[in-house]
């Protein structure tokens, strides 16, 4: 009981803290149309940094903040960090989310290089559950096109993804192994993998 | 498709000899008669053989770094991208009798036409299966194999497996691969020496895919931080995602009462 209390404001506390730059008063639930557009605008970006011809470290700072701005970086952290952040302070949280964000740009940020002269196509979007979801087909050269979905939920009055998911693999999933090995690597020392994230690559 | 090629392979996958197949066959089909009766969560991971899995992986991890991978990057630079290309379709296109056959096993009529609408323009206007003429007019390869076959049939999943030199699979995929090697109709029409080509060309075009996505596999290979926990997961999510697993109630829950601790009132 008092762990679920206490969890519960903690991931309050940190939801408020990421959200406090949303506006106030547009909490409508999200249509199929806002959650098709919300897309548009993050491939739009991606497209744009991808064939910009900047530097690679200068893509994987723009990378990171698109993710900072359309991804719901608190909701993938802590699904991400799973069982583990149930026991971590606010704190903890607030620096592990933002260490995440810059791992996981560079870690795929690289990965878009292969994107070079391929376009990615936004195709419908549904309602799933209590989310939407956006279907998107990436069209690499000399590839065969493949799927990208973004969910997307409201949250606090801002429309955000909070996965992706490519031919069914999601992005939440797949990091949740990671981040889980990488802690068991480091018997379960959150700080010590907070200060990793932060100086890898 | 692109991806899941690429994610399918993280071991390799090569053809093992007739006879390590049937002493595979027999083994496989008693363990998983064992397991596929059991019902399970399907969102879950059911790897009660994790430690032998494991192991496995640690061999396969040794065959491609120093067999498999090098020998992609040989086969890669030395033969040109078209001609490798070709050799992919000329597998692809051999495959796709076995592709109608499951179709109809799994009562889709609609893809067994479409399947064998493929064969026919690629065998004739792509000369023999070498180009695709087909996918840009719309015909593209939905692929399947027994394995689906058997999920449509109702079967379940059962456990995690790692294969030796094939890579991650289940109890039900693996029967199924097992079962896919009487499928196709050609083994039996074309005469013996001659229908060894199409394994040849698939083990070829293996090779061409660990070339071509070299880097996305040396990524879950050799720069993750748990490679085995990577390629199961990266495996069983593909593998139900092609076959049309819808997201389990557990994950809604899992997600509605973490947005509502965030952001409810």
């Amino acid at each position: 009981m008092v762990n679920d209390v206490k969890r519960r404001t903690v991931l309050a506390g940190l939801g408020a803290g990421v959200v406090a730059a949303a506006v106030p008063g547009s909490a409508m639930a999200l249509t199929t149309a806002e959650a098709r557009r919300l897309i548009d605008d993050v491939v739009s970006e991606i497209t744009r940094v991808i064939n910009s011809g900047g530097s690679e470290s200068r893509m994987l700072t723009q990378f990171e903040r698109i993710f900072d701005r359309f991804a719901n970086t608190a909701v993938i952290a802590i699904r991400v960090l799973g069982a583990d952040a149930r026991s971590a302070s606010q704190a903890q949280l607030r620096d592990f989310t933002v260490a995440f964000r810059r791992y996981i740009a560079r870690k795929y940020g690289r990965r878009f290089r292969e994107f070079i002269g391929g376009r990615i196509e936004v195709d419908s979007a549904r309602a799933v559950k209590s989310w939407h979801e956006v279907q998107t087909t990436a069209h690499l050269q000399g590839e065969a096109p493949f799927r990208i979905d973004f969910l997307v939920k409201e949250a606090g009055g801002r429309n955000l993804f909070f996965d992706m998911v490519i031919e069914g693999i999601s992005l939440t999933k797949v990091e949740r192994e990671e981040i889980g090995a990488m802690l068991d690597r480091r018997r379960g020392n959150l700080d010590q993998l907070i200060s990793d994230l932060r100086n890898t690559g | 498709m692109g991806l899941s090629k690429r994610i399918i392979l993280p071991g390799s996958r090569t053809c093992p000899t007739r006879a390590r197949l049937k002493m595979a066959c027999v083994l496989v089909v008693a363990l998983s008669l064992s397991a596929c009766g059991f019902s399970q969560p399907v969102d879950g991971i059911q790897d009660p053989n994790e430690r032998l899995n494991r192991r496995i992986h640690a061999e396969n991890i040794a065959f491609d770094r120093f067999l498999f991978r090098p020998a992609s990057k040989v086969y890669g630079r030395g033969i040109p991208m078209p001609i490798r290309r070709g050799i992919g379709n000329f597998a692809g296109n051999l495959n796709l009798p076995r592709v109608v056959v499951n179709n109809l096993l799994q009562f889709r009529i609609g893809k067994a036409l479409k399947h064998t609408g493929r064969f026919v323009i690629n065998t004739t206007l792509g000369m023999g299966g070498l180009l695709d003429p087909a996918t840009p007019m719309g015909v593209e390869e939905d692929r399947t194999n027994f394995g689906e076959t058997l999920y449509v049939w109702g079967f379940k999943e059962g456990n995690f497996m790692e294969l030796p030199l094939l890579g991650p699979s289940t109890d039900r995929a693996t029967v199924g691969m097992i079962v896919d090697l009487f499928t196709n109709p050609l083994v039996y029409m074309v005469p013996s020496p001659e229908n060894a080509i199409g394994v040849f060309s698939a083990g070829l075009a293996k090779v061409g895919d660990r070339y071509e996505y070299s880097s996305t596999i040396d990524s879950i290979l050799y720069e993750s931080e748990d490679s085995y926990a990577q390629a199961r997961s990266l495996y069983l999510q593909n593998r139900r995602f092609e076959l049309g697993v819808e997201v389990t109630d557990d994950e809604v829950d899992e997600i509605d009462s973490l947005f509502e601790d965030l952001y409810g009132e």
